[in-house]
């Protein structure tokens, strides 16, 4: 990739970066809070949840960006990381329903139509927050870690791999979509009331997952950032440009690769598990194949190999579909598709490749000189 | 002249209705007209009875008209029943059906005999015991034979004699009896009950041996059938993953649209028949569907051509690029069908391409399966031609090889890519013109396969002819093979673990490419 290599941003972009924390875990909470409901500045509960759903898969693009802008390594399956993290979280919820629930049964409702009567063995560690918590990142890291030694050991890269994600992603759709899998089949899970005690219809409730989002979506950026500037980071742009030179030189790529892979899959898991409880539901159709790809047009739109183009691409691209599908809802395949095409052919850099030409060009008008446009293959 | 052909087709008429009471009591008398008009009266007689309050009088005119009855007389006992009363419609209905059927053994067409001498056994009436012996001694069509002996078998199952049920019991054992099956487990278990009598048990004992007979064939037959539905998916993925193989190999360009290009050629078999409805004839319908194959071929080609000329030429070397933007084309082409066609558009299958045959008992294979296997042959021969035999042939492959060295050599490899190009998207839309005989045309046609045909690819190696088609026979069988056992998709779970390990031991698929280009 050529001039976004540069790992650091720069002290403006630090700068900028700041602000828009500043923003995102003042300023909207406050404009949520404080002005009158008809005000101008008024931020409407509907908007602030949605802004956090959206931060929620900007911690999903992240790990996307980590493996295949940083390492090379296209994986198709995040919707599967994403949905077992969401899943988890799910699964605590839907037992804090508790007596509430329409049948009055402490058993999920689901469970209640198709029969089961007693709590199946594995949903028990979900009867606790911890259980919830600690399963929506270590289900996905558990998972990646088998799947991705056996991907990588045996050297499975390029599109191997990513084709071996997307039949993964198309997999687990069908194995969540069942049943017998007593997790909700197609229903998914839904109609959860509260956590930790508190009510999930409660506008503050929503506030304090908003935030906490905020916060979760910074500590992973950060921690990202520090992955991608260490030693480590650097070997991981090596195996992207070249990975023969990098095992020439005495490292073993699959381990880096595994890493990174397994990384991806607890950030997609921690977004599930921020998913779930701000958008009250979570079904198969997160999982399956068009899910795991969307998360790859974030990435490709916002700019890969730059983790602020990874949030940027998901927010901006998640804006976009909430206000496009409002006014014209069979568009979205096409525009979803045009993206693809245009964002790959034309713009490789993404949003912020052009955001960063423009400013380095009226800063210096040095000349751009476009690397070898190879990634792995 | 036309004065002379009237008299005739009256012989014809009756020569037909001869044959037709054959089967009676009726019809070892000498058949005159006196005679004719003597059986005429009770008859009449029991057409009144029929209808009379007292349920014996009843009963014994429906025996009668069963006995002596044919079918001319349907449509008068269909008028009685329309404005019967309960009792009468009861009585009359096994008449109906017995004569209907009766008449149907000799009908022209080889599955209303089938399925008459199937019917035959749900009346449970004796006489059609000898309907179904005689008509089985003339009836050319084996597997129509087949099932008038079972049936005639499984009414003797009900007679009264021992003796005629231990020779119904052991018979049906000799023809494989799939329908006889739960007949003879109730003998069984009637033998095995405490209270049996010796006949019981005597009939139990060879009900068992028969019933031994039937589920070792039927194993066998289940077997064969599974196989079959196995090589049929092959030969499916084969036909979509043989232009992706192609594809990949020659120009390292991942295709995610190719489902999308065997849907155009789907929908281009469906306008074909559209305009067939709207502009030919009726009866020169059927031929709609040969004359899809171009239609359905070029508009794939055209399509691909179009794909290659303003994304793909963009990217070559860029394996993940071309994955996604041809992903993105996939997304376009499937919303574009969905707003232009609607869901569940279907096309109507040729007659010659429906039904199946029946080529042993319990074993039925479709037509359009059939056919389908034998395209995938026809296209892989097509293919092996085409690129070992031809001049087209030679440059793909040293393309394929080298793409340097063939430009040096003068090999305009720019032209070579397009032409491939295109020719693997006319190979998807005839696997889409073919698909439209198992299924529904929808914009998701492309999707069901894609998967599982980049499996093939994937398990395959790039490249290799050989590799695609063993790969596919693999993925399709196995998918087959563990559907019945697991359900369709913890099957496909299993062939995706299986591919997973498959690649720990050959992280190249089948056939690696060797040398230099090995990890290109």
């Amino acid at each position: 990739m050529p001039e976004h290599e540069r790992v650091r941003p720069d002290s403006r972009e630090t700068l900028s970066l700041y602000l828009v924390g500043l923003v995102l875990l003042v300023v909207l909470p406050t404009l949520n809070v404080l002005p009158a409901e008809d005000s101008w500045l008024h931020l409407s509960d509907f908007r602030l949840n949605q802004f956090g759903k959206f931060l929620a898969f900007a911690i999903l693009a992240l790990g996307l960006d980590l493996i295949w802008g940083y390492c090379g390594v296209l994986s198709m399956g995040q919707g599967v990381f994403f949905g077992l993290g969401a899943y988890c979280m799910g699964m605590y919820l839907a037992l804090q329903i508790g007596a509430e629930s329409v049948y009055g049964s402490e058993l999920p409702d689901f469970m209640v139509w198709t029969q089961v009567k007693e709590l199946p063995l594995f949903w028990y560690p979900f009867k606790s927050f911890w259980g919830g918590f600690l399963g929506a990142i270590l289900v996905p890291v558990l998972f990646a870690t088998l799947f991705g030694f056996l991907a990588f050991r045996s050297r499975i890269k390029g599109v191997y791999f990513a084709i071996i994600t997307q039949a993964l992603a198309f997999a687990a759709w069908l194995v969540f979509n069942r049943n017998e899998t007593r997790l909700g089949g197609t229903n998914g899970l839904t109609d959860f009331k509260q956590l930790l005690g508190y009510r999930l219809s409660d506008p503050s409730t929503q506030r304090g997952l908003y935030i906490i989002t905020v916060l979760a979506l910074g500590a992973a950026y950060l921690f990202c950032r520090w992955i991608v500037a260490s030693r480590a980071g650097k070997v991981l742009i090596a195996i992207r440009d070249s990975e023969s030179r990098v095992t020439f030189s005495g490292y073993t790529p699959w381990m880096y690769k595994l890493f990174v892979f397994v990384v991806s899959a607890g950030l997609a898991g921690l977004a599930g598990m921020l998913y779930v409880p701000q958008v009250g539901i979570i079904t198969p159709a997160q999982i399956g194949v068009l899910p795991s790809l969307e998360v790859v047009i974030w990435v490709a739109v916002g700019g890969r190999g730059t983790l602020i183009g990874a949030v940027l691409g998901a927010v901006a691209v998640n804006y976009g579909r909430s206000v496009l599908t409002n006014y014209f809802p069979e568009a979205w395949p096409f525009i979803l598709g045009g993206l693809f095409v245009v964002v790959v052919t034309m713009f490789p850099d993404g949003l912020l490749g052009m955001i960063r030409k423009v400013t380095a060009r009226k800063q210096a008008p040095a000349p751009v000189i476009k690397a070898e446009g190879r990634t792995a293959a | 002249m036309r004065r002379g052909f009237v008299p005739f087709s009256k012989i014809v008429i009756v020569l037909f209705l001869l044959i037709l009471s054959q089967g009676t009591a009726v019809a070892e008398q000498p058949l005159t007209s006196e005679v004719a008009a003597v059986a005429a009266a009770p008859i009449e007689q029991a057409l009144r009875d029929i209808t009379s309050e007292d349920a014996a009088v009843r009963s014994a005119a429906a025996a009668l008209l069963i006995a002596q009855g044919d079918a001319s007389l349907l449509p008068t006992l269909d008028a009685i029943r329309a404005e019967a009363d309960r009792a009468t419609r009861q009585a009359i209905k096994p008449v109906i059906d017995l004569l209907k059927n009766h008449a149907n053994l000799t009908s022209a067409q080889s599955d209303t005999r089938r399925s008459a001498a199937a019917d035959l056994v749900g009346t449970g009436h004796p006489e059609a015991i000898i309907w179904l012996e005689e008509a089985a001694a003339k009836e050319p069509v084996w597997w129509v034979k087949y099932t008038m002996e079972e049936s005639a078998q499984l009414l003797r199952l009900r007679a009264d004699a021992h003796a005629v049920r231990v020779g119904a019991v052991k018979k049906l054992g000799e023809l494989r009896s799939q329908n006889g099956l739960s007949a003879l487990k109730e003998l069984v278990e009637a033998g095995v009950q405490s209270g049996a009598t010796d006949e019981q048990r005597a009939l139990a004992d060879a009900a068992h041996a028969s019933i031994g007979q039937i589920d070792m064939w039927s194993w066998w037959a289940g077997a064969i059938e599974t196989l079959f539905r196995g090589i049929s998916l092959s030969s499916i993925l084969l036909m979509m993953s043989l232009g992706l193989a192609i594809v990949f190999g020659l120009m390292g360009v991942i295709n995610m649209a190719h489902g999308e290009l065997m849907m155009v050629g789907a929908y281009a078999t469906f306008v074909t028949q559209q305009a067939f409805v709207g502009w030919v004839s009726p009866e020169l319908f059927d031929w709609y569907f040969p004359a899809a194959l171009p239609v359905a071929f070029l508009a794939a080609a055209a399509f691909g051509w179009v794909l290659e000329a303003t994304v793909i030429r963009f990217l070559y070397g860029r394996l993940l690029e071309t994955l996604l933007a041809t992903w993105g084309v996939s997304l376009i082409l499937m919303q574009a069908a969905r707003v232009y066609f609607g869901d569940l558009t279907a096309v109507i299958a040729p007659q010659a391409l429906r039904g199946g045959a029946q080529v042993m008992v319990g074993v039925y294979l479709p037509y359009n399966r059939i056919f389908i296997i034998l395209l995938s042959i026809v296209c892989v021969l097509g293919i092996y031609f085409l690129l070992f035999r031809s001049n087209l042939g030679i440059r793909v492959r040293s393309v394929t090889q080298n793409r340097n060295m063939s430009a040096c050599l003068g090999i305009p490899t720019r032209k070579v890519d397009s032409y491939t190009f295109a020719f693997a998207s006319g190979l998807a839309g005839i696997a889409g013109w073919a698909l439209t005989m198992v299924g529904n045309v929808d914009p998701g046609l492309g999707q069901n396969y894609i998967v599982d045909a980049f499996m093939v690819v994937v398990t395959g190696g790039v490249g290799k002819l050989a590799g695609t088609i063993w790969a596919s026979l693999g993925i399709g069988g196995l998918n087959k093979l563990i559907e019945p056992v697991s359900g369709a998709v913890y099957g496909k779970v299993f062939i995706l673990v299986g591919v997973i390990l498959f690649l720990q031991w050959r992280p190249q698929g089948l056939f690696a490419a060797k040398g230099r280009n090995a990890d290109a």
